[in-house]
């Protein structure tokens, strides 16, 4: 018997009984369908917190001082990165391209009769590369501001829509930051909300020596709150933060041994972080997701017994006109198979359609569909069904004619 | 008119284990059937005649003795071989017609063939309707069972067992499960396919029905009793015949 009749056989003895099908694929059609939206939403999650993490700047490393502990005691933090480290990095590192200290200081911002409390942050030239923000109109401040401490900014659109109420160009005009007045030489592109909910354009951009200079009240100071670095390219930024580890022990004089006065956080360290815990998360859904699945394979093999039993004077008779065991079993063999691969479909579909759903309407997320939990779900199916159907489809094999035809 | 052996059986035992007891259902038979014989085999209930019937059918293999179907020695034949032998030689016609439920009279006539791979779906299909035809029921091709009366049931597994072209048909009980009158009419209708030349053992214990046959083998305990010619009456006679009567009874 070839293969197209033995499909024949089998979907015509599938279609006698809709009903019964339909509801022994049921327990196939969840299985695979919960495997599939786990996995789905899974790889989801991860991309989405992956763009978010490539928003805040490609490639990037945090640089933070880190609490510094004297002889058990703790002095605190914030103040282990000053001007040095940032002069020795600049010069000695390969694989970092872009650099940018980073310090901030509260401040009222006034314009004319306009108000905005917010904060100034103090960066240098390279901090819109690191980003990756972008100016609207304007220029972005050069190294000889920095050099020259020159009072002058960039502000993002916020600060824009609640100074300069007028409508007038901001680009000129003087705005007040507390006491020292400062010029605007530029606006920045909108960003928007970060995850987190932060306006990300509430931001006052100024050079950094400007900041540490003007702002500091009596005593200038040196030290920053952190260093921004943009590695070279995303597979280098494991050794541009080992070289910056290895110029900062070097600078603050660390001993072999004794711990770092610093952190460094990678783009990549934050993202597989992320990514370990929603991995776990969804390996965890999916066993669970699997386990209904053996449920539904449990169930086609109750139903291909009751089927063999049912039909035990079909097979007497199938037997009698000619039909060899292997074509018995081959017949329920495929059958299951063909119940459990239908099943599998029908849940992908699902799976794929809840997936989608769901990423969009409840977890805003980029709809991301595994094709590989697709092929594996056909080939899972497909085991399902032979595993499963095998013992039914032996047992319809090894009945013997002559006691089947007589089978009441 | 007979032709050459179809059927050779010599010595034929069949015996059976029940518990501790040897049940010895055939004990030592023989006889031959030649092409083109319309032989009927008798005997009550524990005669062996089911036995019998199974071991010419290829369900069964004796314990000792030959069987030669067609030339092949049947004895030796393996659980595959005698599918195969089955599939090409033999047509089965069964008291109670197993035909499939809610499948075409065509598809039924066509089950055979399915399990013969030589056979295209489009020669399939033909020698079905052809059966059909031989049956005077090609107008049914496409009911299903339940559509159709039981003589009509019966002629679709006539027609199943033809479509192979067997050397033999095997009919157990064909007409047990049908009233007189649709017996008369499956009887002359075997006794057509018999007049065209085929060979049929049919197996019954209703003495009028063996009459219609050209010969018969009675079986008790397992051995021929007698195995002599029969002066076949006409089916088609006896059906006018009985309808006649029925006239006369309901006036």
């Amino acid at each position: 018997m070839n293969i197209l009749n033995l499909i024949k056989i089998s979907l015509t003895a599938l279609t006698r009984n809709k009903g019964r099908s339909f509801l022994t694929m049921l327990g196939v059609i969840i299985g695979i369908a919960s495997v599939i939206i786990m996995v789905s939403l899974g790889k989801s999650s991860t991309a989405s917190v992956r763009s978010e993490l490539s928003s805040m700047g490609s490639n990037m490393i945090m640089i933070m001082p880190s609490h510094e502990r004297r002889g058990g005691v703790d002095m605190g933090s914030g103040n282990s990165l000053d001007t040095k480290d940032l002069k020795s990095l600049k010069e000695n590192t390969k694989y970092v391209r872009y650099i940018s200290p980073s310090v901030s200081t509260a401040s009222q911002l006034v314009y004319g009769g306009n108000n905005h409390s917010g904060s100034i942050q103090g960066v240098s030239p390279d901090y819109l590369d690191i980003r990756q923000i972008e100016l609207e109109s304007g220029i972005m401040f050069t190294e000889e501001d920095t050099k020259s401490n020159a009072k002058v900014c960039v502000i993002g659109k916020t600060i824009v829509e609640s100074l300069f109420t007028n409508g007038e160009n901001p680009i000129g005009q003087t705005i007040r930051c507390g006491r020292v007045p400062m010029k605007v030489i530029g606006v920045l592109k909108s960003k928007g909300q970060n995850q987190m909910g932060q306006d990300q354009d509430d931001i006052v951009l100024a050079p950094y020596s400007t900041l540490m200079t003007r702002f500091a009240g009596n005593k200038s100071r040196n030290t920053f709150n952190m260093i921004f670095a943009s590695a070279t390219s995303e597979e280098e930024s494991e050794m541009a933060a080992t070289e910056i580890t290895y110029i900062l022990r070097s600078n603050h004089n660390i001993k072999e041994g004794s711990s770092d006065d610093f952190e460094i956080r990678t783009q990549e360290e934050l993202l597989s972080t992320i990514s370990n815990v929603t991995r776990m998360l969804t390996l965890l859904l999916t066993a669970i997701a699997a386990i209904s699945l053996i449920v539904g394979g449990i169930g086609i093999m109750n139903i291909m017994y009751v089927t063999v039993t049912e039909r035990t004077k079909e097979i007497g008779l199938r037997m009698a006109i000619g039909a060899k065991r292997k074509d018995v079993l081959l017949q329920f063999l495929s059958e299951s198979v063909i119940l459990s691969l239908v099943g599998g479909v029908i849940g992908i579909i699902i799976g794929i359609a809840l997936s989608i759903l769901i990423s969009k309407t409840i977890l805003h997320w980029p709809i991301v569909i595994s094709e590989g939990a697709i092929g594996i779900s056909f080939i899972v199916c497909f085991v399902t069904g032979v595993f499963f159907g095998w013992y039914p489809a032996r047992k319809a094999a090894n009945l013997d004619p002559i006691t089947a035809l007589r089978y009441e | 008119m007979a032709g050459s052996e179809i059927i050779e059986i010599r010595d034929l035992h069949r015996h059976f284990q029940v518990g501790s007891e040897t049940v010895h259902a055939l004990n030592g038979v023989s006889f031959t059937i030649c092409e083109g014989e319309f032989v009927s085999i008798m005997g009550t209930s524990g005669s062996g005649k089911s036995t019998l019937l199974n071991i010419l059918g290829c369900l069964d293999t004796p314990t000792s003795g030959e069987y030669i179907l067609g030339g092949t020695s049947v004895s030796s034949l393996n659980r595959n071989q005698l599918s195969t032998l089955r599939n090409r030689k033999i047509g089965f016609v069964f008291q109670n017609y197993n035909l499939l439920a809610r499948t075409s009279a065509l598809d039924n006539v066509q089950l055979p063939l399915m399990y013969n791979p030589d056979i295209s779906a489009r020669e399939r299909k033909e020698r079905a309707y052809t059966a059909l035809e031989a049956v005077k029921l090609t107008e049914r091709a496409n009911h299903m069972p339940n559509q159709l009366s039981g003589g009509q049931q019966q002629r679709v597994a006539i027609a199943r067992a033809l479509v192979n072209d067997p050397v033999i048909i095997l009919a157990d009980e064909a007409t047990g499960n049908l009233d007189t009158r649709t017996s008369y009419e499956i009887m002359t209708l075997f006794q057509e396919l018999h007049q065209q030349g085929k060979t049929i053992a049919f197996v019954t214990h209703e003495p009028d029905i063996a009459t219609f046959t050209s010969r018969t083998i009675k079986l008790r305990d397992g051995e021929i009793v007698l195995d002599s010619p029969v002066e076949q009456q006409s089916a088609s006679e006896a059906l006018a015949l009985y309808e006649q009567n029925m006239k006369h009874s309901m006036i």
